[in-house]
């Protein structure tokens, strides 16, 4: 819209001589106040208040707004102010419409029977206004209803007209991305050509995993690696079901993998149905590649 | 009834049921309010509950704690971050004011994503 604003000023200026003109002027309720509209609201709203049923029921006073409602295939009872504003702002590509306030009082109770009629006024309409939604302007109608010719209630209605703004859709997640340091390098090499690497040390021939710069069994500081054959058992499990996390989707089974070699690790058990994965099953070592740059070590269940 | 006073929550289940159960009961054929495809092209990810709904709740939830004989003055309301179905309302309110056997109570709706509707709502208890 910049670069633009004397146009900008001058469509705010013809949708503001719009206020104070009517919106709909002798409105008709499409049926009168009745029993079966108050008992299919009622059950909408889980409304058991005895107020609204038996020989003296009234209707719901929230109901106000919906005795006025045009329904279906009937058109609105609009003035041709109103459709008029309510077209400069479709043609303008504000077509979009979503009610964002309501202020109702009540005079009145009304009971089946009533005749409902009612007049409307637009009493302002915003500037442009940026949103959520998109950007567009606020116009609230202020609305008189009357049963049988009494006032039985106002009803102030303010509603956004917009131009949706344009979803950019979001690119599909990606697994976290694993932290890669100089202690764990050799490691995730390793990975990188499909192997699974544990560190041996190399003054007791311990083996650990995960990586780390000292022996933990002795101490020592120098260490070279063994490749995992591939053979281990789930050790123990979890199968996750909630919270779901970006790329994950439960539910899956996470397993802490006791190696042949004697060490363990945590990964994916996959291959198995989830609720089929049990401690002391077998599995074998594979990987599995998530996206163009990750692959991760990942264990499929070999049957019990 | 004494200013301070808190009403208990109420917890609203928002199934798509009642989204498209509230629009119908108040006879408003809004396709946002019942066609997901439709809603997705105006920008919102799903179908959402309509202001009518609400508002019908809104006076459940204080009609329904101040009983058979409370009778609603006045609803005010404001809309927030929508209500889609799978999501959960918790309805809180708190005595505002008290002007003998009136009361004005503040009510908040919140759901996952936030304050679905904030308002005040003056209701009468005759004695």
């Amino acid at each position: 819209m910049k670069g633009e604003p004397e146009a900008d000023e001058e469509f705010e200026a013809r949708l503001k001589a719009y206020e104070g003109r009517a919106a709909a002027a002798t409105g008709v309720g499409r049926d009168p106040v009745n029993q079966p509209m108050i008992r299919h609201w009622c059950e909408a709203m889980g409304d058991t208040s005895p107020a609204y049923t038996g020989p003296d029921a009234v209707a719901p006073p929230t109901m106000l707004q919906a005795w006025t409602m045009a329904g279906l295939t009937h058109r609105p009872d609009r003035t041709a102010a109103y459709d008029e504003l309510l077209t400069l702002l479709d043609a303008s590509g504000h077509h979009a419409v979503v009610a964002t306030d309501c202020e109702q009082e009540y005079l009145r109770p009304l009971r089946p029977g009533d005749e409902i009629t009612f007049d409307s006024v637009i009493e302002s309409v915003s500037g442009r206004k940026t949103t959520k939604l998109g950007a567009g302007y606020f116009v609230t109608t202020r609305t008189d209803v009357r049963a049988g010719g009494a006032l039985a209630g106002t009803h102030r209605f303010r509603i956004l007209k917009y131009a949706p703004a344009q979803r950019t859709p979001a690119p599909a997640e990606r697994r976290p991305r694993p932290v890669v340091n100089r202690d764990n390098a050799g490691f995730w090499e390793g990975v990188a050509r499909h192997e699974l690497l544990i560190q041996r040390c190399t003054a007791c021939s311990a083996p650990r995993f995960p990586w780390l710069p000292g022996c933990t069994a002795c101490g020592g500081p120098d260490w070279d690696t063994v490749a995992a054959g591939g053979e281990g058992r789930v050790y123990s499990y979890v199968v996750m079901h909630h919270p779901p996390f970006p790329a994950f989707e439960p539910p899956y089974a996470v397993g802490l993998i006791e190696l042949a070699e004697g060490v363990r690790i945590v990964s994916n058990v996959v291959g198995v149905p989830c609720d089929e994965v049990r401690i002391g099953m077998p599995v074998r070592l594979e990987f599995r590649r998530y996206d163009d740059e990750l692959v991760l070590p990942v264990f499929r269940g070999v049957g019990p | 009834m004494r200013p301070g006073d808190r009403l208990p929550p109420l917890e609203i289940p928002i199934t798509r049921t009642l989204i498209v159960a509230g629009a119908i009961a108040s006879r408003d054929y809004q396709d946002v309010h019942h066609d997901p495809e439709l809603a997705r092209q105006k920008g919102s990810p799903d179908i959402f509950m309509n202001i009518l709904t609400t508002n019908g709740l809104v006076g459940r939830y204080i009609t329904d704690h101040f009983g058979p004989r409370a009778r609603l003055c006045r609803v005010a309301i404001r809309l927030g971050a929508p209500n889609h179905p799978g999501d959960t309302m918790m309805l809180t309110g708190t005595v505002e004011e008290v002007d003998g056997d009136t009361a004005t109570v503040r009510i908040v709706g919140a759901n996952g994503l936030g304050k679905h509707v904030t308002g005040t709502v003056t209701v009468r208890v005759e004695g």
